[in-house]
């Protein structure tokens, strides 16, 4: 296997330079860490929802070309979406990325709606690095449920956590 | 002890033919398997040994009146003797018989430790500990009120021994220590820790999970109250390895699990229990992993540990050496050339995270680590969140290490 299989040049640039890397200011954020605690990969997702669309959103965190690639290229997708659109391109990459959702073949070139997180695909063969690429996502999904459960500014320090998988 | 100082009588070669699972490809590429801290591979004579017992003599033991159990009996003890003479015991009842290296760990925090310990005491750890030399003691202090003390690690990721008189104060009760850190593949003087604790009367139990399959082990040179330690990680199968505690201590301790096989007599509301080693292993051993754990010992008492401790050595010097020329690398642990080197070398690249490497050797047919290694308090103290690591036994060789080189530079190329 060629290393750019997995790793497209497009991954690797947005894990050099993640795009939306930093915090947002001001009232109103969801703030949600989300981690894999058997490799130390950490992110924190600061979204902040107006009444229709995803307003801003960005993270801050470390760990793998993988996981800084997607919170990276995720945040790019999402900024602007509407609520629901949010969610289903969530549920959308969840389907490329695991290999239990996917029955496409391997040069399927995946949901035009994805756009360039179809590079991410690649990981369907990596079971172990789907939560790489997930990590950041479900840091989301976790912001999607606090917004709609009204938490959202109640308490803005209040940090929200969410994993991947148990810690080994 | 010189690093180069391999026995060339020791026939590796032949050695390596005796493990079948490195005969194969991976990923199109010949395994090489460098992943040896983790678990090491089994040699055929461990694994017949697990199949003549299960085709020949597979029965329980200790109570069966018959032949097969009588022959499973012998066995299973065989196995404790041999494991005793393995370690320099001074009788296999000394010999607990236990899930693996955790499982002794736990048992000694939860049999030795509320019957000793009370509010104000002090257990001495240090900070290279595994989670499972950390975390039963963290789940005792909170039962018992006694606090937790770490021994730092110097710029050389060795102990700050000159710190250690100044910890061992009156109210350290235990001290208990990794042998051969299995993330920074720092050796540890367990015999003078040992001496040093002992003068003071403090109780000491050596974590020896990565040494006990790679160096001389002696538990009465050592000096140590305790040791664990894992069979998987010396040859033999999974889900087995021991306690060795002297039996002096053993012959106070209250028994853990209650069930069959520790009792003596039991009736509605009140039991008598055997004395150790039976009194702390209740219910049905592994009886198989047991056998299969002794035969696993003799094999490396005939390759010769003095041997196989020096060939893990001149792996890791001769990788250190290689590796340290990749741009960009950090290599942890003990300086090249210390004596505290082992055959474990952890690293990171500055340009490529250890999951991407680990992932991408792994295409190459080379199996790494990659992550905290389990010693989570350790790499955030060295300021990582992971590293990747090498790790060598017997059966590998500089062939092997020089085709990871040549891999890891390639992964060093790609994400510069």
């Amino acid at each position: 296997m060629n290393f750019d299989e997995l790793y497209q040049e497009l991954i690797l640039d947005h894990s050099r330079r993640p795009r939306n890397n930093g915090e947002i200011e001001g009232e109103g954020i969801i703030h949600v860490h989300g981690d894999n605690p058997s490799c130390g990969d950490e992110i924190n997702l600061h979204v902040r929802f107006g009444p229709e669309k995803v307003e801003e959103i960005r993270f801050t965190g470390h760990g793998c070309a993988i996981s800084q690639a997607s919170a990276s290229m995720m945040t790019l997708k999402l900024k602007g979406k509407k609520h629901d659109e949010a969610a289903h391109l969530l549920r959308l990459f969840h389907d490329r990325v695991a290999p239990e959702a996917s029955s496409s073949s391997e040069d399927d070139p995946g949901p035009m709606e994805l756009g360039d997180l179809n590079v991410l695909g690649g990981v369907r063969k990596f079971p172990q690095r789907v939560k790489c690429a997930m990590l950041a996502w479900r840091a989301f999904e976790q912001a999607l449920q606090e917004r709609e459960a009204g938490t959202e500014g109640a308490s803005p320090e209040s940090q929200r956590r969410v994993s991947t998988e148990e810690a080994d | 002890m010189n690093a180069l100082n391999t026995n060339p009588a020791t026939p590796w070669g032949t050695i390596r033919e005796q493990f079948p699972i490195l005969d194969q490809q991976v990923h199109g590429q010949p395994l090489i398997y460098f992943d040896n801290a983790a678990t090491s591979q089994k040699p055929r004579a461990v694994i017949e040994t697990l199949r003549h017992y299960y085709e020949c003599d597979n029965s329980n033991v200790h109570r069966g009146m018959h032949e097969l159990s009588a022959r499973a009996t012998v066995a299973f003890e065989a196995a404790r003797a041999r494991l005793a003479r393995y370690l320099g015991a001074a009788s296999e009842e000394e010999i607990i018989f236990t899930k693996g290296t955790t499982e002794a760990i736990n048992l000694v925090a939860n049999t030795w430790g509320p019957a000793n310990l009370k509010a104000g005491d002090v257990i001495l750890l240090t900070e290279m500990e595994h989670h499972s030399n950390l975390v039963p003691w963290q789940l005792l202090a909170r039962r018992t009120g006694a606090k937790l003390r770490f021994v730092p690690i110097n710029d050389d990721h060795e102990l700050a021994l000159e710190k250690l008189e100044s910890l061992l104060t009156p109210e350290v009760k235990l001290f208990s220590f990794v042998h051969i850190s299995n993330s920074l593949g720092t050796i540890n003087p367990a015999a003078e820790l040992c001496r040093r604790a002992r003068e003071r009367g403090i109780v000491t139990l050596v974590d020896a999970a990565q040494s006990a399959g790679h160096a001389p082990l002696n538990v009465a040179e050592i000096g140590c109250d305790f040791l664990a330690l894992s069979g998987h990680k010396m040859c033999g199968p999974t889900g087995i390895g021991l306690l060795y505690g002297r039996s002096e201590i053993l012959a106070d301790l209250p028994p853990w699990e209650g069930g069959g096989e520790m009792i003596l007599s039991v009736r509605y509301k009140e039991s008598t229990w055997k004395p150790a080693p039976h009194r702390f292993e209740a219910g049905t051993p592994n009886i198989a992993g047991a056998i299969a754990l002794g035969a696993a010992a003799e094999y490396l008492d005939q390759i010769g540990r003095e041997a196989i401790f020096a060939h893990d050595r001149h792996l890791a010097g001769y990788a250190y050496e290689k590796m340290a020329a990749i741009p960009g690398i950090r290599l942890l642990g003990p300086p090249a050339g210390s004596t505290a080197r082992s055959g474990v070398i952890s690293f990171v690249l500055r340009d490529a995270h250890a999951h991407d490497v680990v992932t991408l050797a792994d295409q190459r047919g080379l199996a790494l680590r990659g992550g905290h290694h389990c010693t989570q308090p350790l790499m955030r103290k060295l300021g990582l969140a992971s590293s990747a690591r090498a790790s060598f036994y017997f059966y590998n060789t500089e062939a092997e290490i020089d085709r990871m080189v040549e891999i890891l530079s390639e992964i060093e190329r790609f994400f510069r």
